[in-house]
């Protein structure tokens, strides 16, 4: 079981406390109206889903509630970080832009 | 009764200590501090059980958790029949009773021992090749036999009555073994103050100590170290020794799963104990010192009774004082089997050979065993044996070829040299490393804050060992944060044992061409000729070889046949070791009781029952119950001869006639708050709210980005900045998620509290023509007249005296109120209400009525009539989409071209022409009752109820351009015949909406 650590709460949890939400740094557009089909297509359903380091949603649902960004390493299933949400994308070694 | 394989003066139990049990019946006697295999063996019993799929007669392989052959049901009562118990690790009690496994009618005597002739048909890959044909017979006839011809123990047939106890633990440090690497790293990390686990799977922590008797410690016998050792560990506070635990599984971050046995030892549990204990533990600092398990040597016949692993013979004789037979033959690649033979011929047993495969074996335990006056046969393999149910000699011939020679003995010992355990540090990622000149693989790489040390780090050295457990304890210590302080202990060891040498793959005789079945993995009956024949029908990859062969599959997960397994085939492959690759490691390492893994989990505790405050109520009226979710819901109240059909009619008619209470305590409710309260649902609903004026209800949809419906709801504007949604009952917690996901990331600008507060109001339905008069009498300082309190708004006052939010709503087409209340006052307030809907002849329904009665009226049910990939328009909530609104979650999804196409299902209803068919929910429909199977499905049924009211049977479903199919008449294929249908609009029953305003 992962340990995470909530960067409201500023402590290590274990994984129990959270739940997943998907990919991060996705903006939901602000003229969506005027977008194509393709363009929505691509808001939508189109992820990166890379091996290595990948930008995540989390949850502390069974804590503070709260939602935050993370970076953690598909590979060896790590966390590299987690921050706050608004908070800009650290750059990280070995992380896809 | 006296045990005639039990040595007088030898050995650690008391002779006094008698114990009795019983083997497929028959009565022995064993000591306390017995394993069942070691009592078994004292009375000369070898021959205990059945291999998997040949059915070859087996003994004992091993000493310890490494066993693939001695599996046996172990039996305490009826219910307590536990199968594939290793016999050499459970522990003797007065009245054990065991039995064999996977024989009949006896063990002696098996008939499935004509499997072992018919081998040709059951060599590698059988499964994929020999029953193929015909198709149909796998399902009938080749799968249940050979089902019921191979596997192992028998499940017991009655539900376990034992209990199971799970706990979680932090330490500072967990060392994971208690043999003498283990000890030291404890004594030296305990020393620091660190907070020190210990486990270890035996009762007495020892290890190799168990068995060895050349090594002394501190000026002590190596046993005797490690018992005091273990002492001084248990008396100290900053120190938890589990013993008869093991450490099965290595998880991320150094949670590492352990599996405590607490009364599986015991002759008479207490019933207040756990059986088991599962351990789930963060350790801030992990050393393995798991040791090493023997490998067998690979020969033509080599799983015969009475052939075993060098150090299990030692083990025997020097712990349990046991012989494993009078005549002894020992067949090693390596030292530490003459340890094995000294330490038998000084206890009297005749030891007649020596075979070693090496040509010029030398060293201490050569030397003695010579000056014991061992024959040594260097050079030479041991290449077949005789005897069936019992190893009556060993064939010898040298390495090149020549005369076979037999030497009768009555046991053998074999040792092909030692594997690491490197399970542990595998489970946790850690890449292995293959060490070339000792055949191994050992820890490379690590991925977790663990250190890995003595046998299973290739430490063999006993200075060496000591020096690396006392490092690896005070740095473990280091890096859990504890200052260290001193120098640490000092041990003074020295050692006659030695461990060099060895081989991998098979020797002589279990070459390829030889006939005889010289077995890799004894728990699969997988041979080397099997694994040959894996490589040879193009299995490259040893996940390949090993999924082919099943070599390291089942229980013991290959502990003494993965290093063999692998080295046949590189040889086949005419690669290295290391070219070819390990496979994986998985846990668990030894097999875990369900009973542990699931612990509390189980009946009542599985999950958590909800119930409303009104619940006692209605289970005091006879209420039937249904399963929503994690609620419990009153489905129907029976009342004296009725069934669920009479009673739901007759609840449908009376609240159509008269009224009924309902309970919809468990809908969901979210208070939406602030000054942005209506903007954000204005976001997340497809309704427009900025002119809802509080005090009006709307019925709102809730829509993903996708464009599909999501959850529905009445939502009552209380004031301008605050809201109370409902959800449906099953979607209260997913659709707060949604809320707070949209709020906290996509919306932060809003200033808007969400609070869920289903648990906080209990609500009481009252519908039908006389609610208003029920509920009159108790209502204050509300007025309820129509003009007043129309139909869709809410009212905050109070009801029998406490608080209300008071909504005038209906999901069943007629007048109706829904009483909020705290839901400490729930019941109250619905005896109240009884009282009053009594007068009026109104009936308390469930939610089987409230089905019933939404269908009539064409309210859907989010989750039944839709599935997640409707649109408001599919199911003809067009309406409430503000088309106007510049925004909302879900609006630009539902312009996607899949979701304005033509063609879509849409929601309709259907009626039975012959007025009395209820159609089965879930069924399909098709437009040509003739077509050839497959047919072409144009849609289902989500809805399907008798209607008491309409008098006929009404549903709803989902249907292929279903809007522009108004009177068209479509069919459902059943089993027992096609029923014809009607497409019609879905609303059943007063189609004006009349009822709803008085």
């Amino acid at each position: 079981m992962l340990l995470i650590r909530c960067p409201y709460c500023e402590e290590d949890r274990p994984e129990l406390e959270f739940r997943h939400a998907g990919e991060a740094h996705l903006v939901r557009p602000s003229n969506m109206d005027a977008m194509s089909d393709a363009e929505f297509e691509r808001f939508l359903f189109i992820r990166q889903n890379p091996k290595g380091v990948v930008f995540e949603r989390w949850r502390h649902v069974h804590g503070c509630a709260r939602f935050f960004n993370a970076a953690r390493d598909t590979i060896t299933d790590k966390f590299v970080t987690t921050y706050k949400a608004g908070e800009p994308k650290p750059t990280l070694e070995g992380a896809e832009e | 009764m006296s045990a005639p394989y039990r040595i007088a003066g030898k050995g650690r139990l008391t002779p006094a200590r008698a114990v009795r049990f019983t083997f497929d019946g028959k009565h022995y006697a064993g000591l306390e501090g017995d394993t069942l295999a070691s009592a078994l063996l004292a009375n000369g019993v070898h021959l205990v059980g059945r291999s998997f799929k040949y059915h070859r007669p087996r003994g004992f392989l091993s000493a310890g958790a490494e066993e693939p052959n001695a599996l046996v049901g172990v039996h305490r009562d009826a219910a307590r029949k536990t199968p594939n118990v290793r016999a050499t690790v459970q522990e003797l009690y007065d009245g054990l009773e065991a039995v064999s496994q996977n024989r009949w009618p006896s063990l002696a005597l098996d008939v499935g021992a004509i499997n072992d002739l018919a081998s040709p048909l059951f060599s590698a890959g059988f499964y994929y090749k020999t029953f193929m044909w015909p198709k149909a017979a796998w399902k009938r006839f080749y799968e249940p036999n050979i089902r019921a011809a191979a596997g192992l123990g028998v499940a017991p047939d009655q539900a376990d009555p034992d209990h199971y106890a799970a706990r979680y633990a932090h330490c500072d440090v967990l060392i994971v073994g208690g043999g003498v690497a283990g000890l030291t790293a404890a004594l030296a990390a305990a020393e620091t103050g660190a907070r020190i686990m210990l486990v270890d799977e035996q009762a007495e922590p020892a290890g190799a100590l168990r068995y060895e008797s050349g090594t002394r410690i501190d000026g002590q016998d190596g046993w005797d170290w490690a018992q005091a050792a273990v002492q001084t560990l248990r008396g100290m506070d900053n120190v938890h020794l589990l013993t008869r635990t093991t450490a099965f599984g290595y998880y991320t971050q150094n949670m590492v799963a352990l599996s405590e046995r607490v009364t599986e030892h015991l002759a008479e549990p207490q019933q207040d104990l756990p059986r088991e204990r599962l351990w789930q533990v963060r350790a801030k600092r992990v050393i393995l010192a798991t040791g090493a398990i023997e490998r067998h040597m690979v020969f033509a016949n080599n799983d015969r009774p009475g052939i075993m692993l060098a150090s299990a013979g030692r083990s025997y004789l020097n712990h349990h004082g046991v012989a494993v037979g009078r005549r002894v033959g020992i067949y090693t690649a390596n030292d530490s089997a003459y340890h094995a033979a000294v330490d038998l011929k000084q206890a009297g047993v005749d030891v007649p050979a020596i075979v070693d495969l090496r040509d010029n074996p030398q060293g201490p335990g050569v030397d003695a065993a010579r000056a014991l006056g061992i024959p040594i046969h260097a050079g030479r393999a041991v290449v077949g044996v005789a005897g069936r149910q019992r190893v009556t000699a060993m064939n010898v011939q040298a390495k090149g070829g020549g005369a076979v020679n037999p030497i009768p003995v009555d046991a053998l010992l074999t040792s092909a040299g030692w594997t690491p355990s490197v399970h542990l540090f595998s489970q946790s990622r850690g890449k292995v490393a293959y060490d070339d000149a000792g055949k191994r693989f050992l820890p490379g790489v690590g991925a977790q804050d663990c250190v890995s040390i003595g046998a299973c780090n290739g430490t063999d050295d006993l200075d060496d060992l000591l020096s690396e457990a006392i490092k690896a304890g005070r740095e473990a210590a280091k890096a859990a944060g504890i200052a260290t302080g001193r120098a640490g202990p000092k041990l003074k060891a020295t050692s006659s044992e030695s461990w060099s040498g060895g081989m991998i793959g098979a020797g002589p005789g279990a070459d390829a061409d030889s006939k005889g079945k010289a077995f890799v993995d004894f728990q699969n009956d997988v041979t080397a000729k099997d694994i040959r024949q894996a490589v040879r029908e193009g299995m490259q990859s040893i996940e390949h070889v090993k999924r082919f062969t099943t070599n390291g599959m089942a229980t013991d997960q290959g502990k003494t046949s993965n290093l063999h397994g692998l080295a046949i085939a590189a040889e086949m492959l005419g690669k290295a070791v290391p070219a070819v690759g390990l496979t994986t490691f998985r846990a668990p390492y030894t097999p875990v009781t369900f009973g542990a893994l699931a612990n509390y989990s189980r009946g009542d505790q599985f999950d958590p029952t909800r119930r409303t405050a009104i619940h006692p109520w209605a289970e005091a009226k006879g209420a039937v119950f249904e399963d929503v979710g994690q609620w419990k819901r009153a489905r129907y109240f029976p009342r004296a001869g009725e069934d669920m059909f009479a009673a739901v009619n007759r609840e449908c008619r009376t609240v159509r006639e008269a009224a009924g209470l309902f309970d919809a305590s468990t809908l969901g409710k979210i208070e939406v708050v602030g000054p942005d309260a209506a903007s954000f649902m204005e976001l997340l609903y497809t309704n427009p709210w900025q002119k809802l004026e509080p005090g009006r209800c709307r019925y709102g949809i809730m829509l993903r980005e996708d464009g599909f419906i999501y959850d529905d709801g009445v939502v009552g504007r209380l004031a301008p900045d605050r809201s109370h949604v409902t959800t449906t009952t099953g979607g209260a917690a997913r659709v707060l998620n949604h809320m707070e996901d949209y709020l906290q990331t996509e919306f932060p600008h809003l200033k808007v509290y969400l609070t869920s507060v289903s648990e906080q109001w209990a609500v009481i339905a009252v519908q039908g023509p006389k609610s208003r008069e029920i509920i009159a009498p108790l209502v204050e300082g509300i007025d309820l007249s129509d003009a007043a309190m129309p139909h869709m708004s809410v009212r905050e006052g109070k009801i029998c005296g406490v608080p209300t939010r008071l909504f005038r709503m209906s999901f069943t087409g007629e007048r109706g109120f829904e009483v909020n209340v705290p839901a400490d006052y729930g019941q109250a307030v619905w005896e109240a209400l009884w009282a009053e809907a009594e007068k009026h002849g109104a009936c308390a329904y469930g939610t089987e009525a409230m089905h019933v009665l939404r269908a009539e009226k064409g309210y859907i049910i989010v989750g039944q009539d839709t599935d997640g990939t409707a649109t408001a328009s599919d199911v003809g909530l067009d309406w409430a989409v503000g088309k106007k609104k510049a925004d909302f979650v879900g609006k630009r999804g539902m312009a996607r071209p899949d979701l304005v196409a033509a063609g879509r299902k849409q929601l309709v209803g259907l009626r039975s022409p012959d007025g009395k068919t209820v159609l089965e929910e879930g069924a399909h429909l098709v437009a040509d009752p003739n077509q050839k199977v497959p047919m072409t499905m144009i849609g289902h049924v989500t809805s399907s109820y008798w209607s008491e009211n309409c008098g006929h049977p009404i549903a709803l479903a989902m249907v292929v351009d279903g809007h522009n199919r108004m009177g068209e008449k479509l069919f459902v294929p059943m089993p027992n015949g096609t029923i014809e249908v009607e497409v019609t609009g879905t609303v059943f029953f007063d189609e004006t909406g009349e009822r709803l305003h008085g």
